[in-house]
């Protein structure tokens, strides 16, 4: 969208505009204001209230699927804009708000390894990316610094150089750890406590992780590492500007193909124009390329930082299965933060495979007794009637297991796009999501239920349930952005700086080349890090 | 949750309309005195129940209604007095012909049902919520991790590892 259709008359001007209050603009915005430029970061959603989070009530699991249902269009806040998924196996998880997607996520916090960021050269998939390990290696550090992680140090799945330490102690085994870990050593096969963004000792400020079981839905105790309460803090200390209840339509180009900044929509829905020297996108791998497909012009017909085409394309999901037994003994049921173990045991490519690259296992715990009960009745487990009782006490305490997290490789017809019709409540059009499930990807969740079958057996389950792929699963949204040195097969270069508008960033997921088989956020931030640090290493010649 | 704290909207369905539910409630969750807890029928989680619901309700009264039209023209309108076979055999037509309101129910029911305080009793649950008291989880036994380690190195190494 060019200036000239805007309404310039309450223009503001500051160096630095970074769109997205998540997991990837608090870390830029953290890492940027040491340089005392004037940085605005427009979000919006909202500051959260830990009070008000659903554990601190009895109906905690009931309001875990309404106000903070991990689905946006189930949700439906007002601060949410809805989704057209309806054209995908695997549905959108978000969350819109300070803190983005670490509000509701698990905490589970893996870095990637080494071997996923040359995807290309060891098995001739997908692509390399243009940095390696080593080069994050130092930004992961800072972001577990910030974020406070928990674990073990030793996991033989990673390299001992360079180090990954742990700087508190790993969340309990309990029962349940302890079940799943004896099916995975029956197996012969690798298992290692989870790194954890949740704080088993008090960290900076946040207290230590009490078990309160719902980590999905927000941590009252403060224990999860959302960047709430990590990141924003320190960056409004040291005079970053965070404005909630502004939502970005679209951002603002010149004749000179530079970002001249953003046209917002407030509380009020009133109409806004902000100037800014640079542009930062930090809305996730879903909500970056909707707003570059509406910041449309006579330059850029076709969206803004589009001309290799590849803005929205490339979506990669991490295709989830879940595996769960039920055991005679009681486990920790409704009791404990899902994060517990992980096994890395097939996550690597093998020869025997019918699929390439790999998964993890994390082990997901218990259930609390709502979440039982429903998952027993819909899977006819628990009957109506006089045998409900006996058969939900036979639930009740006594499922635990794992869901295996796959790596999705990248395929340029699994896109995002602005959906035609369907548009938010300040009438931005709302992303659409087409998205297929690969054979290489339906193989992999074949062979990880098999294996998690094998191992909850072992481990004395006398029943074994799964769902596969799992349709509520779509939290992590890479790849739309992606990241590469050749102006034609990537959008943002490798420091993720816009191949065509050379002061507009891309410090979110999008900017993934592969997605690797771990969660994504350690990652997310450890690269908003070094982004933000190549900016700040250039800043005389920044635009050059 | 005491049915005394509730509030409820003026007659959210008529009295029919109430029996049909309680009817459905009942044959789903029955009351058991082996466990010592009350059946989803019970006065206080049937107030939760449209607590929890009230959006819902337009979309649950036209199958309370139509589950009401069956029983009458079934000859079936004695309802709670009669055998219990005949009963399911109402609630079954209701489910089969109304799938999506019955497992609407189901969860609304289940959501109600499983935080009440005689049933979280049964389960050897607290009454309460998980903040701020929280849970105790045993720390484990770690020494499960000693095959792991002497195993040795999995990773894969590349050029740079």
């Amino acid at each position: 969208m060019v200036e000239s259709r805007v309404d310039k008359q309450a223009d503001e001007q500051v160096d630095v505009l970074i769109i997205g209050a998540g997991a990837s603009g608090a870390a830029a915005a953290w890492n940027l204001a040491e340089t005392k430029m004037r940085i605005v970061c427009l979000e919006q959603g909202e500051w959260m209230n830990p009070s008000d989070y659903p554990s601190t009530t009895r109906d905690f699991e009931a309001r875990s699927f309404g106000e903070f249902s991990i689905s946006p269009n189930n949700r439906g806040r007002i601060t949410d804009y809805p989704i057209n998924d309806d054209h995908s196996p695997i549905k959108i998880a978000n969350f819109n708000g300070v803190g983005g997607g670490t509000i509701l996520y698990a905490g589970h916090y893996p870095r990637f390894h080494p071997s996923d960021f040359r995807v290309r050269s060891l098995d001739g998939v997908a692509d390399d990316w243009p940095i390696d390990y080593e080069t994050l290696a130092p930004f992961y550090d800072q972001d577990d610094q910030i974020t406070g992680v928990s674990g073990l140090v030793g996991d033989p799945a990673y390299p001992a150089h360079p180090p990954k330490n742990s700087l508190m102690p790993p969340l309990p085994l309990g029962r349940a750890g302890e079940t799943v870990a004896r099916g995975f050593n029956a197996r012969g096969w690798h298992w290692w406590p989870s790194d954890s963004a949740i704080a088993t000792q008090p960290y900076e400020g946040r207290d230590r992780c009490i078990n309160l079981g719902a980590c999905l839905s927000g941590c009252a105790q403060g224990a999860k590492a959302s960047t709430d309460i990590t990141y924003w803090p320190a960056a409004i200390r040291a005079g970053v500007e965070l404005r909630t209840r502004c939502r970005v339509s679209a951002v603002t180009v010149d004749d000179n193909d530079r970002a001249t900044g953003a046209i917002y929509f407030d509380a009020d829905g009133v109409r806004k124009h902000i100037r800014a020297e640079v542009v930062v996108l930090a809305m996730n791998g879903v909500g970056t390329p909707r707003i570059l497909l509406n910041s449309t012009s006579q330059r850029f017909p076709n969206g803004l930082a589009n001309s290799s085409g590849l803005v929205g394309r490339n979506l990669m999901f991490h295709p989830y299965a879940t595996i769960s037994g039920v055991f005679e003994e009681a486990q920790d049921g409704y009791r404990g933060p899902i994060d517990c173990l992980w096994s890395q045991e097939f996550y690597e490519t093998r020869d025997e495979h019918n699929f390439l690259r790999g998964y993890t296992f994390e082990m997901t715990r218990g259930r609390g007794a709502v979440i039982t009960a429903l998952g027993g009745m819909a899977s006819g487990r628990i009957p109506w009637g006089a045998a409900h009782h006996d058969a939900y006490r036979a639930l009740h305490n006594r499922i635990t297991g794992m869901v295996a997290i796959c790596e999705d490789l990248p395929e340029a017809h699994n896109t995002v796009t602005l959906d035609p019709h369907l548009k938010d409540s300040d009438g931005v059009p709302s992303p659409r999501i087409d998205y297929t499930l690969s054979e290489n990807s339906r193989n992999m969740l074949d062979h990880a239920v098999a294996r998690a079958t094998d191992v909850l057996r072992a481990a004395g389950a006398v029943d074994v349930m799964s769902e596969s792929p799992l349709a509520v699963g779509g939290w992590h949204l890479m790849g739309t952005a992606r990241m590469g040195t050749d102006p034609e097969t990537s959008v943002v270069n490798e420091w993720g700086r816009s191949h065509d508008v050379k002061n507009l960033f891309i410090v979110d997921g999008s900017v993934f080349v592969t997605s690797a088989g771990v969660n994504p956020t350690r990652t997310i931030s450890a690269l908003a890090l070094y982004i933000t640090d190549s900016m700040k290493q250039r800043l005389a010649n920044l635009f050059d | 949750m005491n049915s005394e704290n509730i509030i409820s909207s003026d007659a959210p369905l008529s009295a029919v309309q109430q029996r049909m539910l309680r009817r459905v409630l009942q044959a789903m969750i029955p009351p058991s005195e082996v466990h010592q807890v009350p059946g989803a029928d019970d006065p206080t989680i049937v107030a939760a129940i449209l607590m929890a619901g009230a959006q819902q309700l337009p979309l649950l009264t036209p199958a309370l209604d139509a589950l009401h039209t069956y029983i009458e023209t079934s000859n079936d309108s004695a309802g709670q007095d009669r055998p219990a076979e005949s009963q399911d055999l109402a609630v079954e037509w209701f489910r089969e012909q109304h799938p999506e309101i019955a497992g609407l129910l189901m969860a609304l029911t289940i959501q109600c049902y499983y935080r009440d305080d005689r049933v979280m009793a049964s389960l050897d649950m607290e009454p309460r919520p998980p903040f701020p008291q929280g849970y105790e989880v045993s720390d484990g036994d770690w020494s499960l991790l000693d095959p792991v380690r002497a195993r040795g190195p999995i990773y894969r190494p590349t050029n740079n590892s």
